[in-house]
């Protein structure tokens, strides 16, 4: 194919068009693109057409509005932890401590708003802010000291846990009554307002699409074709119709769930359409290349730790709203684990520079769905820990190949 | 020695009346070991002055010192007839001095775009947020770009990693071009790369030079130098061994400047060295 070769005639203009975009949409392409690992998103929406599949021929309860509208609950607060976890993997860094400061954010929202009788909107904001100074310190250790966040939030992920502990006291639980914590997760929107979110949500994801299409043409640059773009609005549309559809057809649409996609769309545009987003993805694909270009590559680092560790909190006071309390298990387990696994499952690489928000959505669902499906079909632990395990690890071997193939092309 | 002196002066003359940048006693030590010693050179606007010279010269020790990076211990710069500080890079991006490393430092998960309006990114400012101008952005790139005859590029939206040597040499040279420098410093721009892209590299080069910049290049490549320069300055063990115009100046007079002997001679002897 001579258009996939790198010279073009000479003489020839360059072109501005979108990489792996042609004149026409053509399926050879796409499966190209697929091969790359261009289009994770693609790749993992058919992951989890695979898996459901296969549990609803297991369970013919798994793909129904019920099951669905819990799976959707429970992966609220891993989504959110994760949409941290996604920045810093952009950066080449890691966070080993947002299952503990998820659990620790949570636990003093608990003890203040119950114990100490803070109002709950207040409790919540000071868990926030609990996350915010864990998230702060971490950057700083890192920044200032050189050493690797690996390291840093590895204590952190010990420390934390303990801190947790010694918040909760005596008692090691809390619960929590009514209030607007507990209605983060327990609030269901009506029917009509359940639709008008979704129509909006559609149409407003459309006509940015569409707006950036024609400011290119108007400017003379290349556009993607137009077929690809249809096609890509009317995948989304049906898919948020669906959604809609069967969280109506339970109990509604949830607030956790909104929550959950208003801070992906709004975590999508910081790292995607600003400056700060660009240096993010900078600091994690050259360092070096990026302090030359004379960007702070220190204040990037301390600010993408402190949002991280503030989304592990609100992901945690997610988690206890959905609980109903919090104890000493709060962020322990396998939170971490799932929380890391769920964007590099979804196409966002462990080695810096290269991912996206909504992996962070996507992977939760694949990792919610295999541990809801294996709930279903009333599998032990040994076995959901080895199947969850084997998934992880053929997730992280596709990001491997894929890179390693990346690197080979050129 | 007494030939460096009188070529040096015969070819600033007809280049322009006033050197662009012109060093007098540039000096940097390391320790006990002199990388530069007394170095007086000068560049002329639309002029490219090629830096030879073996391994340890001093080539690179003097382009940090020109750039900033590494400011030479003592001697004097004279900007545009006045006289300078190059003490760090600010220094040298202020008054118009850019610099391609050999490293290039891209972001390779960045697509061309991203790459040269790295640090210095144009945002339209909506109400209350700045959002990236890819628009503007991408304009300007393809622009750039075209006016350096850069042909090669299938798409300036294409990631860097997957770009050839040559074409990453250009997007530095061209992102280096942004703030409008008035020389560029480029080092070793055509090490490794092969036969046509480094054709074009020095094709790139000719245009800087017809956009009236002073250029100097760091080259091990003697017959690229030809090609591409109008004077060529040689530094051995840390001093200015000579300065010949390119037109005037063999191959042979170049290699005996580098290694310090007269090559000719040693020619005829047929003594092994």
């Amino acid at each position: 194919m001579s258009a996939e070769s790198e010279t073009s005639p000479a003489g020839g203009p360059i072109g501005t068009a979108p990489a792996d975009t042609g004149t026409s949409f053509s399926l050879r392409r796409a499966f190209a693109a697929l091969a790359r690992g261009d289009l994770a998103s693609v790749r993992v929406l058919l992951g989890i057409a695979v898996i459901w599949t296969i549990f609803q021929i297991a369970n013919d309860r798994f793909l129904s509005a019920v099951n669905l509208s819990n799976l959707t609950l429970q992966i609220a607060a891993t989504a959110t932890i994760s949409i941290g976890v996604v920045m810093v993997l952009l950066l080449g860094e890691i966070d080993l401590s947002v299952g503990a400061v998820s659990g620790l954010a949570a636990g003093a929202m608990a003890v203040l708003s119950v114990q100490h009788g803070w109002a709950p909107l207040l409790a919540i904001v000071a868990g926030l802010g609990v996350g915010v100074a864990i998230g702060f310190f971490n950057g700083f250790m890192v920044t200032r000291f050189g050493i690797p966040s690996f390291v840093v939030t590895l204590a952190g992920l010990l420390a934390w846990q303990g801190a947790l502990l010694w918040v909760l006291g005596d008692t090691g639980s809390v619960n929590l009554p009514p209030s607007i914590i507990t209605d983060l997760t327990t609030t269901f929107f009506d029917p009509v307002i359940g639709w008008i979110l979704g129509a909006a949500a559609v149409v407003a994801y459309a006509a940015s699409r569409l707006a950036v299409r024609r400011r290119r043409e108007a400017a003379g640059l290349g556009v993607s074709p137009l077929s690809g773009l249809v096609l890509q609005l009317a995948v989304i549309a049906a898919a948020v119709i669906a959604a809609v559809a069967i969280l109506n057809a339970d109990r509604g649409v949830p607030l956790a769930a909104v929550i959950v996609v208003v801070l992906m769309i709004l975590f999508t545009f910081i790292t995607e359409r600003t400056r700060y987003g660009r240096h993010i993805f900078a600091v994690g694909g050259n360092e070096e290349a990026a302090r030359r270009a004379g960007i702070n590559v220190n204040r990037i680092k301390v600010s993408v730790f402190t949002l991280a560790s503030m989304l592990a909190a609100a992901g945690g006071i997610l988690a206890a709203s959905r609980l109903l309390a919090v104890n000493q298990q709060s962020g322990s387990g396998d939170v971490l684990l799932l929380a890391i696994a769920g964007p590099v499952i979804a196409g966002t690489s462990l080695f810096g520079g290269r991912g996206y928000i909504w992996s962070a959505l996507l992977g939760a669902v694949v990792i919610g769905s295999i541990s809801n499906g294996m709930d279903l079909l009333a599998l032990d632990s040994d076995v959901k820990f080895m199947i969850t395990g084997a998934v992880l690890l053929a997730a992280v071997t596709i990001d491997a190949v894929t890179r390693q193939r990346r690197e080979a092309a050129r | 020695m007494s030939q460096s002196q009188s070529t040096a002066d015969a070819s600033g003359a007809d280049t322009a009346s006033q050197p662009l940048l012109a060093l007098k006693g540039f000096t940097k030590s390391f320790g006990p070991v002199e990388a530069l010693k007394d170095v007086d050179l000068e560049v002329y606007r639309g002029e490219v002055l090629a830096l030879v010279g073996d391994n340890g010269a001093g080539k690179s020790t003097l382009i940090k010192a020109v750039s900033g990076a590494q400011p030479a211990d003592s001697g004097e710069a004279t900007w545009e007839g006045r006289t300078t500080r190059l003490t760090t890079p600010h220094d040298a991006t202020e008054l118009g001095i850019a610099t391609v490393y050999q490293d290039l430092a891209l972001a390779e998960n960045l697509d061309v775009v991203a790459n040269l309006f790295l640090g210095q990114e144009v945002v339209n400012t909506v109400p209350g947020v700045h959002v990236l101008d890819e628009v503007g952005m991408e304009q300007k790139s393809v622009e750039l770009l075209s006016s350096l005859g850069v042909t090669t590029l299938r798409s300036v939206r294409t990631e860097v990693a997957s770009l050839s040597g040559g074409q990453r040499q250009a997007v530095a040279i061209a992102r280096s071009l942004l703030g409008e420098p008035k020389m560029v410093l480029l080092d070793e721009p055509t090490a490794a790369l092969g036969i046509v892209q480094t054709a074009q590299i020095l094709k790139l080069i000719e245009r800087l030079r017809e956009r009236g910049l002073g250029v100097i290049v760091i080259s091990h490549n003697l017959a690229n130098v030809f090609e591409v320069s109008d004077r060529i300055a040689v530094l051995r063990l840390g001093r200015l061994a000579a300065t010949f115009k390119a037109g005037d100046a063999s191959r042979e007079d170049i290699v005996a400047s580098i290694t310090g002997a007269d090559v000719r001679e040693r020619a005829t002897e047929e003594t092994p060295l």
